[in-house]
């Protein structure tokens, strides 16, 4: 391509009116080996415009973020509160029932041994009875 | 609309997403963490993407957008600091000898323009959309479309021709 018509695009090319076309054909040419010494800075310019459109994304795009991961973290508390609070439940009745079973126990137990030592005082009072009567006969006589 | 569908219809332009993202944001990591929440975005919104005609350009219009708000918020909070970790990421030795090459200049020139300047060489010049394509992305007539571009071609070239004539790199 020679150089008059180069420098005519150029020139609009500065001025913003070339087309994609012709940008195109300005960067073939500046890419190319045989560019004219005056025109070097725009070498420059073009090779780095044809690089930069090489740059990737290179990472993957996770369309679930981590947003998401929040709700499900509040659901994974829930229910661990949930049966956290239910095994405490079931915890706390068991050893209520455990206690009442005990109680009923000691309650049976003291009952006995009240009744043994009722026995023993009834025995007791027999006996009482037994020296009252021997008090009684002695004053009959000793009077 | 399913994922594999979806996928067709949006995966073609990710490359497009990212390189106007980091354009933008000039950090890589930030691109990418821009290029991953506008693409779940527009998968939140996929009963939506039918009602678009140009589902491309819509994206890069949502991308310009959430990467212009990235920047603001990150004016508001700490630029400098903010600044300073952009430059920090890419100070490493592949940079410097990059530096070297006369490709990067370019690269800064582009970065020292105006953000519309910026956008409208990204779409143009790397991207090579047509102009009524730029003219729905960015919402602006052809006319300030061309306006602008001219004046950021122009610009890149007198710097060129400087460092070029100076021989500063």
């Amino acid at each position: 391509m020679e150089l008059a018509n180069i420098e005519k695009l150029l020139e609009k090319y500065l001025n913003a009116t070339t087309t994609i076309a012709e940008e195109n054909r300005l960067k073939d040419y500046f890419l190319s080996d045989d560019v004219a010494p005056h025109l070097q800075e725009y070498q420059v310019l073009f090779g780095y415009f044809s690089t930069s459109k090489d740059e990737k994304f290179t990472k993957t795009i996770q369309l679930k973020s981590q947003k998401l991961s929040w709700k499900w973290l509040s659901v994974a508390a829930s229910i661990v509160l949930l049966i956290s609070v239910y095994s405490g439940f079931q915890i706390n009745e068991n050893i209520t029932e455990r206690n009442r079973a005990e109680a009923e126990k000691a309650y049976e137990e003291s009952k006995m041994y009240f009744s043994m030592v009722s026995v023993n005082l009834n025995k007791g009072n027999d006996a009482i009875a037994q020296l009252q009567h021997f008090e009684k006969t002695t004053n009959k006589v000793f009077k | 609309m399913k994922q594999s569908e979806f996928l067709k219809t949006v995966m073609p332009f990710q490359n497009k997403v990212f390189r106007l993202a980091k354009r933008l944001l000039v950090s890589t990591a930030e691109a990418e963490d821009a290029t991953q929440e506008l693409y779940f975005k527009l998968w939140k919104n996929k009963s939506k993407l039918k009602d678009y005609k140009n589902i491309e350009a819509f994206a890069m219009t949502m991308t310009k957008n959430y990467c212009f708000d990235r920047l603001k918020s990150k004016q508001a909070s700490n630029l400098s600091l903010v600044h300073s970790n952009y430059k920090e990421n890419d100070t490493g030795l592949q940079r410097k000898l990059e530096l070297n090459d006369s490709v990067s200049i370019v690269h800064d020139l582009i970065e020292n323009l105006p953000p519309q300047q910026k956008l409208v060489i990204q779409l143009r010049d790397i991207e090579q959309y047509e102009y009524n394509e730029i003219e729905e992305l960015l919402n602006i007539s052809a006319t300030a479309i061309r306006v602008t571009l001219s004046r950021a071609r122009k610009t890149i070239r007198e710097q060129l021709i400087k460092q070029h004539n100076y021989g500063i790199s």
